[in-house]
């Protein structure tokens, strides 16, 4: 599998989330993914931007290309050096939120791609990324 | 700030949103919408979300908010002209709007908010008697 | 490694057109050109290009890994050789045979000229090394553009098979037959979520009169259509639940939470009650 790097997008402010959107639009389209695939990715990046932004402190995003044989994909991987998440299987449930949001940004950005990883300890920040093939 | 314009049509409050809203400019617009059924008297709000590209659970939770404030105040909400695209992500996102009524276009959703307006008031001037 | 590779190199740029005429040779005998689908002047092609591309790689250093970069220009001839050949319906040991018939020819050319040397054990193995792991890798690419061929008439049968018909003034209809599996599912649903848009329909009926069976992601599938649909302001019913599928749906606990019909008619006579229109029989006439 080749992965190829094409740029980092802070994420320190609530402007930042539209560029994390517009961002990700861009490379998406570029790729040539169908409309639903496009509205996917982006709505998972909005949603673990502003993880990001409000419980992690801010930290950047990591935009990849893969290329697989004839496959290709677009990697999004999130990271900030907040506070970290205790337990991520109850992060991860439908309608858990210490926010004041609808608490489906995680498992309903996971449900967006084809593939999910999450890393954190507490204190030593959080790492997601999100894959979405073509 | 930018805002996001809020238009009085007969009885009703028409909101299109053009623009990516960031999450800021999402909340004024629920403050902002929540204080105009008030000094408008309105008794409808549509809100036409057919240029939006994406809408996602902090936009969606806007939407639940403004139609939960509204049908408070007496006041009927209606979400017109989502696109496909946007509706099945937010259903595979997992948010379900339960409780925002819909309509295709705008013309659809004024002539559903007209008729609810007539409705509730034939009911509250039966109650009158 | 790369010492042998060199060698290999030199002996292959030295006795160049010998090998090549004997490889096509021993090709051409194990049916490669497919009684003439292949033509001989595009084996030949085919062949020259491989052996240049190959000695190049080996003399410009290129490990064991074929998949490393120095190794790219012989990996496209090869690519652009496995497609070719998957498309024309060759068979994958057919396919790989381009590479392995080199083996012979190329061997005996190695024993000739390394006779005296030391190393030639050690080259043959090398050689044999190589040329296994490209031949492997004709097959992968064979197999690559034949999923890719599935692929595509799979995409072309979707389309076909998935008709969005308008029925009425603002009221289409969906009729799904056959097995629905979830990746047809999912795309006759976003087809119907477009046509609604397309046509302005205010109603959609899905009717699963020729549905033999439905399973629990299907239902999912039709309970997430019946929720977009909800959003973006249109209103679904179903039609022609089998009593088998009905049985489905509550063992399988879901809750559907949409208007259901018996039949396609009487869900085409609420669609119609609902946008607020009427279909009457004319009196009769004289």
């Amino acid at each position: 599998m080749l992965t190829e790097t094409i740029e980092t997008v802070p994420i320190r402010s609530s402007e930042d989330i539209v560029r994390v959107r517009q961002k990700v639009r861009f490379h998406a389209d570029a790729m040539g993914m169908s409309l639903i695939d496009q509205t996917k990715i982006i709505t998972a990046a909005s949603e673990i931007a502003r993880n990001t932004f409000e419980y992690g402190g801010g930290g950047e995003l990591l935009l990849e290309i893969l290329r697989d044989g004839a496959r290709r994909g677009l990697r999004l991987t999130f990271s900030d050096e907040g506070p970290g998440i205790a337990d991520i299987e109850q992060a991860m449930r439908d309608h858990f939120t210490t926010g004041g949001g609808l608490g489906l940004g995680l498992g309903g950005a996971k449900r967006l791609v084809n593939e999910f990883d999450i890393k954190s300890q507490p204190g030593e920040g959080t790492r997601i990324s999100l894959i979405r093939w073509k | 700030m930018d805002k996001i314009p809020i238009l009085k049509v007969g009885k009703c409050l028409l909101v299109t949103i053009q623009i990516d809203m960031h999450d800021r400019l999402a909340m004024a617009l629920q403050d902002d919408l929540t204080n105009a059924i008030v000094s408008t008297k309105s008794k409808g709000v549509l809100i036409d979300v057919s240029a939006l590209e994406i809408v996602d659970s902090f936009i969606g939770r806007m939407l639940s908010n403004i139609a939960s404030a509204s049908r408070v105040l007496d006041a009927v909400t209606i979400v017109v002209g989502m696109r496909p695209h946007v509706a099945i992500t937010l259903v595979e996102l997992g948010v379900q709007l339960s409780g925002i009524r819909t309509a295709r276009n705008v013309d659809k959703g004024l002539e559903t908010i007209n008729r609810l307006i007539e409705q509730s008031e034939s009911t509250d001037a039966d109650g009158d008697d | 490694m790369p010492a042998n590779f060199e060698a290999l190199a030199s002996v292959i740029e030295q006795s160049e057109k010998d090998l090549l005429s004997r490889w096509i040779a021993a090709l051409t005998a194990a049916g490669a050109t497919r009684s003439g689908q292949t033509s001989d002047k595009e084996l030949k092609d085919a062949c020259g290009r491989f052996l240049k591309e190959l000695r190049n790689a080996l003399k410009s250093g290129a490990g064991e890994d074929i998949a490393s970069p120095p190794w790219q220009d012989v990996r496209e001839v090869l690519e652009e050789i496995s497609t070719a050949r998957a498309l024309r319906g060759y068979s994958p040991v057919e396919t790989a045979l381009f590479v392995f018939s080199l083996k012979e020819p190329l061997f005996d050319l190695l024993r000739k000229v390394l006779a005296r040397e030391e190393h030639l054990a050690d080259v043959l193995i090398a050689s044999g090394g190589v040329l296994d792991r490209l031949g492997l890798f004709t097959t992968e690419v064979y197999q690559k553009s034949r999923e890719e061929v599935i692929k595509r008439q799979q995409d072309e049968l979707l389309e076909l098979s998935t008709p969005v018909i308008q029925l009425w003034d603002k009221i289409l209809a969906l009729p799904l037959i056959g097995t629905l599996d979830s990746a047809r599912t999912q795309i006759v649903m976003e087809n119907l979520l477009q046509t609604i848009v397309d046509a302005e329909a205010e109603i959609a009926i899905i009717d699963i009169t020729g549905v033999p069976a439905v399973d629990t992601l299907v239902a999912q599938h039709l309970i997430k259509t019946v929720a977009a649909a909800r959003l973006m302001g249109a209103d679904c019913i179903i039609s022609g639940i089998r009593p088998q599928i009905a049985q489905t749906i509550v063992h399988l606990g879901l809750d559907l939470q949409v208007v259901s019909k018996a039949t396609m008619a009487d869900a085409l006579s609420l669609a119609l009650k609902k946008t607020g229109q009427r279909v009457e029989r004319l009196a009769a006439r004289g």
